[in-house]
């Protein structure tokens, strides 16, 4: 060693063999360039995407964004109404979902007999796990005919004075509302189950302590669970914001693909990803075409923004949890 | 505990009471929420199991589509179609996923293994449709010089759209298993004088084995129930069985959509009986796949 210009002498093994040293390197490359593969996907997507969407980027410019007509035969195309009906179906699920997840979250976590949580637990998740087409079949020949015949009517009758509530008299299958209440179940099984392991992760201590204090289970858990992984259950519910944005397949069987959109949700609709889907053999010219990825592109950055938030608030949460210890 | 008229008595009164019957309605309610959840999960299967399994015979499984009018008829083409996009994609996916993730917890420093998380979480968040829409306009819209890809749909473009979605969660998977394998493992090896690359071989892959295996089935059920990202990649595709990756093929999932929304009786009649076949696959596979990883997990002695 002490020694490196003399030469080794013959018959002793060198410490490394050539093979190891090549070997290294090489599993070093291949799989960095898998890693990086990944990576060039998503710049791919990206450059695809806004390449393809050019074209009608060009002719529509930014107007797109608040433009109502889709008319192919005289080539105008504008998304404002699928932006609203995407945002309006998707925040309307995740109020339904929210306080839904966070109950069952709470359920599986504080409350349920310990012996049933884990089957409960799997069940639901296996919620997540039925095919969204499964669920948009569901939707059309069960849900939604439920939904017009009672939901609609007793919704209407009660909260009609609301304009986004009024129900016309006619029982329609096809609605926002019946969208909404797919993209619930679709993101309650996801939502849920974050809740659940955020509430088990709040040290035992804790709530130990203000059950010590004479709290009654709801008001621990008002006290002290809740507010301690506040942030991750807002990111929770915005990742299932942002599962909700992109669903494409469910969305198209319910919503009846209708545009312009009505005030009341209890009419036809459409939205971003169900309007793309539901094109997929129709779009001939190549405006049209280049319309519809110019909707791709505009979902892109919509549920890039969700998830994005998504991860700054997680990461502020457990930058939080760590200062705090 | 405040000053109660008689100190003696134990008995909840008034504002107490008031406090446990609100815990007691909030407890009522969340197991309410969880039981309307599980109500749903009941209702889908019930549904799709009572009106698809009447559809289910011989022929469904071994048939194409009935002509126009006729009943009968199967879904043979869509069935080969599913297994011929699903395994390209698995193909695809399956390298690429493993390999990157290895790189992270094995080969990446930390700040770089955290980049390559962060990649593969935004690539997870991409919308199905999205990523159909990105197959279209990358080798389905315009002509690439690769034979069997250009120009048109094909089953290798709609493969390829499903490893998309498969890859990050295939990632994620062997990641989380890789950072079980104990260092012990490692380090026993590495005292043995064995190098790296051997030990990742011969170690640390084989100790994860079952996770990566678990993992990969869980993606393989959730890319064989993906219909948006066939829509504008496979979807043209004939009426017979078709083996060929360089043409569009019929999917399962695809076929449900289609028929669901077509004015025929019978068509709704198989797309419930595929819909029965499809959950029943990706159910089970989901089931086992859990029960394998709780296992493994448990072999590398992970807490809980």
């Amino acid at each position: 060693m002490e020694a490196a210009s003399l030469s080794a002498p013959e018959g002793l093994p060198r410490t490394r063999r050539t093979a190891d040293r090549i070997g290294d390197k090489f599993l070093y490359g291949l799989t960095a360039i898998a890693a990086l593969v990944g990576f060039l996907v998503l710049v791919a997507i990206v450059w695809r995407v806004a390449d393809g969407a050019w074209p009608a980027i060009k002719v529509f410019k930014l107007g797109f964004l608040w433009h109502n007509t889709w008319n192919p035969v005289t080539s105008r195309f504008g998304a404002r109404d699928l932006i609203i009906g995407t945002l309006v179906t998707s925040f309307g699920a995740v109020l339904l979902a929210a306080p839904l997840s966070i109950a069952i979250g709470l359920f599986l976590s504080e409350l349920a007999p310990m012996s049933i949580r884990g089957p409960i637990g799997t069940l639901i998740e296996m919620l997540a796990a039925v095919p969204s087409v499964v669920v948009g079949l569901w939707g059309i020949y069960v849900l939604a005919p439920f939904d017009a015949q009672h939901l609609q009517p007793l919704l209407g009758h009660l909260l009609g004075w609301i304009p986004i509530f009024a129900h016309g008299g006619d029982k329609v299958e096809s609605t926002v509302f019946s969208a909404m209440l797919v993209l619930t179940i679709m993101i309650i099984p996801i939502t849920s189950s974050i809740c659940r392991e955020l509430f088990i992760g709040v040290p035992a201590e804790l709530e130990e302590g203000a059950v010590g204090l004479g709290a009654t289970r709801w008001e621990m858990v008002r006290t002290v669970v809740i507010p301690t992984v506040r942030g991750g259950v807002v990111a929770a519910v915005i990742l299932g914001l942002g599962r909700a944005l992109g669903e494409a397949i469910a969305v198209t069987q319910v919503i009846g693909n209708f545009t312009p959109l009505k005030l009341s949700i209890f009419e036809p609709g459409d939205t971003l990803a169900s309007r793309t889907a539901n094109q997929y053999q129709g779009a001939v010219s190549n405006i049209q075409v280049a319309s519809l990825i110019y909707l791709a592109l505009i979902l892109l950055v919509i549920t890039f923004l969700a998830n994005f938030t998504a991860q700054r608030v997680v990461k502020r949460f457990e930058f939080q949890r760590i200062g705090g210890d | 505990m405040s000053a109660a008229p008689n100190p003696i008595s134990l008995r909840v009164t008034g504002r107490g009471r008031r406090r446990l019957l609100v815990n007691r309605i909030a407890e009522v309610l969340a197991a309410l929420a969880a039981f309307s959840a599980l109500l749903v999960l009941g209702i889908l299967v019930w549904s799709v199991f009572s009106r698809g399994v009447g559809a289910l015979n011989l022929a469904f499984f071994m048939k194409g589509p009935a002509i126009f009018g006729e009943t009968g008829g199967g879904v043979a083409p869509a069935l080969v179609g599913s297994l011929v996009l699903v395994g390209i994609a698995t193909a695809m996916a399956l390298p690429f996923g493993v390999l990157s993730a290895i790189f992270v917890s094995e080969f990446a420093p930390k700040p770089i293994g955290q980049q390559v998380r962060l990649w593969l979480d935004v690539l997870n968040g991409f919308p199905s449709i999205v990523i159909g829409i990105f197959v279209f306009a990358l080798c389905v819209k315009v002509s690439l010089p690769i034979v069997g890809w250009g120009h048109h749909q094909s089953a290798f473009a709609g493969g390829f759209a499903l490893a998309v979605i498969m890859l990050p969660l295939i990632a994620r998977a062997t990641m989380e298993v890789l950072t079980l394998v104990p260092d012990d493992l490692r380090e026993a090896s590495y005292a043995l004088g064995v190098s790296k690359w051997q030990t990742v071989l011969r170690v640390v892959l084989p100790t994860a084995f079952g996770g990566i295996l678990t993992g990969t089935t869980l993606a393989i059920a959730r890319a064989a129930g993906e219909t948006a990202p066939l829509l504008f990649t496979s979807s043209l595709a004939g009426q017979v069985t078709d083996w060929n990756p360089t043409h569009p093929v019929a999917s399962i999932p695809f076929l449900i959509f289609q028929y669901s929304e077509a004015p025929d009786e019978n068509l709704h009649q198989q797309a419930w009986a595929m819909a029965f076949v499809l959950i029943t696959f990706v159910l089970l596979t989901s089931l086992a796949a859990r029960y394998l990883l709780e296992r493994s997990r448990r072999k590398l002695g992970a807490p809980r």
